[in-house]
């Protein structure tokens, strides 16, 4: 029994490190004179770098399973959670500077953003129902306060209001859906749950209500339409740095418990499951991209774009074949590099009581700095689509999975979308290379962002001309963990 | 030389870039020199295909494989044909051409602007030459972002229009045509071209392919009725990249139809050979019609571009072997008349700021030189006997008359029109008393300006008195493609080492 423990703890090893630094930022956080803040900065990114090194240690292992199966260790798992490492990091990175001008630069912030990891990470790493929401909730509610750090900003505080309130009716939504799962399958575990719905003959009904719910509050987590409408306003109001790191990092775990909750546990309710993906996909890839078009508000933008990319993300998860579940963990990681290039951008050219917040601010963004003007092409040619950046790839892998599976016209409907969704890309491309700047101030940009803003956007373009590796990496976690 | 196809693509891409990464540190007329002796050396790698080439069998030639993406089968695979070594040289030529001909027009960030013409050849050869569907798709949409900064910065008062809707358009195809490839991917298991040819499709599957592939090769010719992109981009953009778009890239959409479309789906494209027929010759004596009435001169030689190439697109669509050649020396001939008669806009155009035909008259006057190659130029544009323009069109109107008189005499009425807009326009800007004392006070050619004019004018006359030069490059592939065409005959690869 003691070694089992022993054996169980092992395997948390990383969730166990990330806990007790987290705790550990928050007390040293009390304790510190504003000038030594950068004790916490370099604290959390050793957090990160520590967990990183617990969590490769075990890496490409086969799958382990600790607490009574409540847990598990995969490669999908391990993957998701080195990518996560990696975006907190960045965020670490980018948003220092922001964070320090704006008074924000707290012990909070980076101990609500390390428990906010440690919730993903259980999320990614979740086998059983209650500890998916166990996980999510622990991060919702990390995410919450985070859009409220600003707290005398009344934008801030009024979306962090409206994020609570659809995020918990939301959460209440995917509790409703777990207790009818539970109820007509008698367990919680993903295993048991599809063994029983393959064997046994259950209430079709309750388990079709059940599955309405729980993908309704996950379509919300992910923010993909009908449940869409918080998406904008929390991006608008809260703090750019925020809004980076709501919008990247938590779509991993989004996507990691989608897939685990629908193609591992419902596997057998495809059929169910199926046609709500394929109704959110198609409308979240028209409304997002629809909508994006209209906006002047750079922040809104970008999240009516978020919105059409996690379109693209359902398309890979609807056709219900590893293919195409790897497909859409190759889109999510690959969005999520974007994503964070695309708000760093905001953030550089955001100063002490300027935010960069419309489309005018990119105006003539080349003639005051072609480089980093080069660097926003390239991560909206790659968020557009456009070879041979990764976001081609990342398109193509999902098409292609969809196309497979036979949905070949709705495939051609998602690439006609893609080209609406061009157009507001290739227009920030036009801001910044055809008009003339508005305002003449030079940007002054620290110098650990300049490298890590240019090796992040760099990469895009890189990895579009090595896609191969982290395409197998992607496939293999799948099949590995989901066969 | 081995991996000479590989050097073709990537030196121009490379010293592009490096001009790109020097912008800010070397003078414009540094910037100039550099870019100018990158082209040349592009042209020099380039050359050597046409030297190494045997021309006596119609194989793909030079070949180049690595296994690039195997996730997806997606392979780096090079190789061209006698339909694809004719164009390669065009692009090469055509890129110094344009480096000399914005020597003095282009003021603006110069180091940027000659990269941008450097990238996009080398990005235009790798479309030329690539033999995997998903290599030619990523070349293929990678030519529109210089493109469209091209028209965008360096552009008229309209740019922003004219880009996004060039953009657009392309975009919409290429979209369309990717999904073709995802289908045939799934189909064959595999992204190369040859396998797509023998892929054994049904007839309705077919026809789905092409229309598909149709979308994206059509709006990049362009054909009646996806034309109305060329006309707003040719008078936005700057001298360069209307040379850059008239004399090559139009030639993206023709020989995709003779790589692609065509060899993949030849039943479809046999069961279609009306309805493109007719969308060639609306293209041919419609816009014929509307290029005489404008009065925008840079309009009028785009709206010539799109009759022109209906030509082409008559003559892909007739299957036999005068067609395919007689397009073939139209593509080449339009690629040099389309570009001389841009440049001759050009010419005006830096003295004197104004595209429209009437604010010129007399222009012979001030400038003799000049006013005898422009009107040289319109002349080859109408199709003069003894200029490449008249062995390309009369190449085609007779392969039209082995199908279809009618075909023939509506495709050969264009040549009045042809005729009509461009010895008209003539006569209005050359011809006639001087307008104001602006034109009086014109100078002439400088050495550089005549250099360049007499180059193109000498390789027009060079194809219209010897067509040869160019039949015998393709001669012996168009053999083969009509074997495939007809009796649907497998398309082989030869082993990788030759």
């Amino acid at each position: 029994m003691n070694q089992l423990i022993q054996f169980d703890i092992s395997l948390i090893l990383p969730e166990i490190f990330v806990l007790s630094m987290a705790m550990a930022v928050l007390m040293t956080g009390l304790f510190i004179k504003p000038s030594l803040r950068w004790i916490m900065f370099a604290l959390s990114q050793f957090t990160l770098l520590g967990s990183a090194y617990l969590t490769y240690q075990h890496f490409n292992h086969e799958t382990q399973f600790a607490f009574s199966k409540m847990f598990v260790r995969d490669g999908l798992a391990d993957l998701l959670k080195i990518m996560s490492y990696l975006g907190i990091s960045i965020i670490f990175f980018y948003s220092r500077s922001y964070m320090k001008d704006r008074n924000l630069y707290c012990g909070e912030y980076f101990a609500l953003v390390l428990f906010a990891l440690l919730g993903m990470m259980i999320m990614i790493s979740s086998h059983n129902m209650l500890l998916v929401y166990m996980g999510l909730e622990l991060l919702s509610l990390c995410l919450y306060s985070l859009t409220a750090l600003d707290r005398d900003n009344q934008k801030a505080t009024e979306s962090a209001i409206k994020y609570f309130v659809l995020g918990a009716l939301a959460s209440g939504f995917l509790l409703y859906g777990m207790s009818m799962i539970y109820g007509a399958t008698s367990s919680l575990d993903f295993n048991v749950v599809s063994a029983v719905l393959l064997n046994q003959p259950t209430d079709h009904a309750i388990l079709v209500l059940g599955l309405v719910f729980v993908v309704a509050g996950l379509a919300f987590k992910l923010g993909a339409v009908p449940f869409q409408m918080w998406v904008p306003d929390v991006y608008e109001g809260s703090p750019s740095s925020i809004a980076m790191l709501i919008s990247s990092v938590p779509k991993l775990a989004a996507f990691a418990i989608t897939v685990r909750i629908l193609g591992e546990g419902l596997q057998s309710m495809m059929v169910d499951w199926k046609q709500m993906m394929l109704i959110m996909a198609v409308l979240s890839i028209s409304i997002g991209n629809i909508t994006a078009i209209a906006q002047t508000n750079i922040k809104r933008m970008y999240a009516y774009s978020t919105i059409s990319h996690i379109g693209f993300i359902l398309f890979g998860l609807m056709s219900g074949t590893l293919n195409g579940y790897a497909s859409s963990l190759f889109y999510v990681v690959s969005y999520m590099f974007m994503t964070l290039v695309s708000f760093a951008m905001l953030i550089m050219m955001s100063r002490k009581n300027f935010e960069c917040e419309t489309l005018d601010d990119f105006k003539g963004l080349n003639r005051k700095n072609p480089w980093y003007a080069f660097l926003m092409l390239i991560t909206m040619l790659s968020m557009a689509g456009i070879p041979p950046t990764i976001g081609f790839y990342a398109k193509f892998m999902v098409l292609q999975s969809a196309f497979d599976a036979g949905f070949s016209s709705f495939v051609v409907y998602a690439v006609m979308m893609a080209l609406v969704g061009m157009f507001y890309y290739m227009r920030i491309v036009k801001l910044m290379y055809f008009d003339e700047p508005k305002l003449k101030n030079k940007l002054d940009i620290p110098m650990d962002m300049q490298w890590i803003l240019s090796a992040n956007a760099l990469a895009l373009l890189v990895t579009g001309f090595i896609p191969q590796t982290f395409m197998e990496a992607a496939t293999q976690a799948v099949v590995l963990s989901l066969h | 030389m081995t991996h000479i196809l590989s050097y073709s693509i990537w030196t121009p891409i490379f010293l592009g870039g490096l001009i790109l990464l020097l912008s800010g540190k070397v003078s414009d007329i540094q910037a100039k020199w550099l870019s100018l002796s990158s082209s040349i050396i592009s042209f020099l790698i380039t050359i050597r295909l046409y030297t190494d080439f045997d021309f006596s069998f119609g194989q793909f030639q030079f070949q180049e494989f690595f296994h690039w993406i195997p996730a997806f089968h997606i392979n780096y695979h090079l190789g061209v044909d006698g339909f694809a070594v004719p164009l390669i040289l065009l692009t090469s030529f055509t890129t110094v051409i344009i480096i000399m001909a914005s020597w003095r027009s282009i003021e603006d960030r110069v180091a940027q602007y000659m990269a941008a013409f450097l990238i996009m050849s080398g990005l235009m050869i790798g479309v030329f030459s690539a033999l995997d569907a998903m290599l030619y798709y990523i070349f293929w949409e990678a030519t529109l972002i210089p493109m469209f900064l091209v028209i965008g910065i360096w552009g008229g008062p309209n740019r922003i229009y004219a880009t996004i809707k060039f953009f657009l358009y392309t975009v919409l195809g290429s979209l369309l045509m990717l999904v073709a490839f995802i289908y045939l991917y799934l189909h064959t298991n595999s992204f190369e071209v040859v396998n797509f040819y023998n892929a054994g499709l049904g007839l309705y599957t077919q026809i789905l392919i092409f229309l598909a592939l149709f979308m994206a090769f059509a709006v990049k010719i362009p054909m009646w009725p996806l034309h109305t992109w060329l006309p707003d981009a040719h008078v936005e953009a700057p001298t360069g990249g209307s040379i850059i778009l008239a004399a090559v890239m139009l030639k993206l959409g023709a020989y995709s139809f003779i790589r692609f479309a065509i060899p993949i789906a030849p039943e479809a494209a046999i069961y279609l050979k009306g309805f493109m027929v007719t969308l060639s010759l609306i293209a041919i004596l419609y816009i014929a019609l509307i290029a005489i009435v404008q009065k925008d001169m840079k309009k009028l030689i785009a709206y010539s571009s799109i009759s022109h190439m209906g030509f082409v697109t008559l003559g892909l669509f007739m299957f036999n072997s005068i067609g395919i050649e007689g397009a073939y020396v139209q593509m080449i001939s339009h690629g040099f008349i389309s570009a001389a008669m841009f440049l001759s806009v050009g010419i005006l155009y830096d003295r004197l700021h104004t595209r429209h035909i009437a604010d010129y008259g007399g222009v012979i006057h001030a400038m003799p030189t000049f006013t005898a190659f422009a009107v040289f130029f319109a002349m080859a544009n109408c199709g003069l006997p003894g200029t490449s323009g008249f062995v390309g069109e009369f190449l085609v109107i007779m392969s039209a008359m082995q199908n279809n008189f009618w075909i023939a005499v509506i495709a050969s009425s264009s040549l009045i029109f042809g005729a009509a807009y461009s010895l008209w326009m003539v006569k209005r800007v050359f011809y006639g008393e001087v307008r104001n004392q602006k034109i009086r006070a014109l100078k002439d050619l400088s050495w550089r300006e005549f250099f360049i004019v007499s180059i193109l004018a000498l390789l027009i006359i060079l194809v219209g008195v010897f067509p040869k030069i160019i039949t015998d490059m393709t001669n012996a592939t168009t053999v083969q493609f009509l074997e495939h065409i007809h009796f649907i005959k497998p398309i082989t690869l030869l082993p990788l080492d030759v």
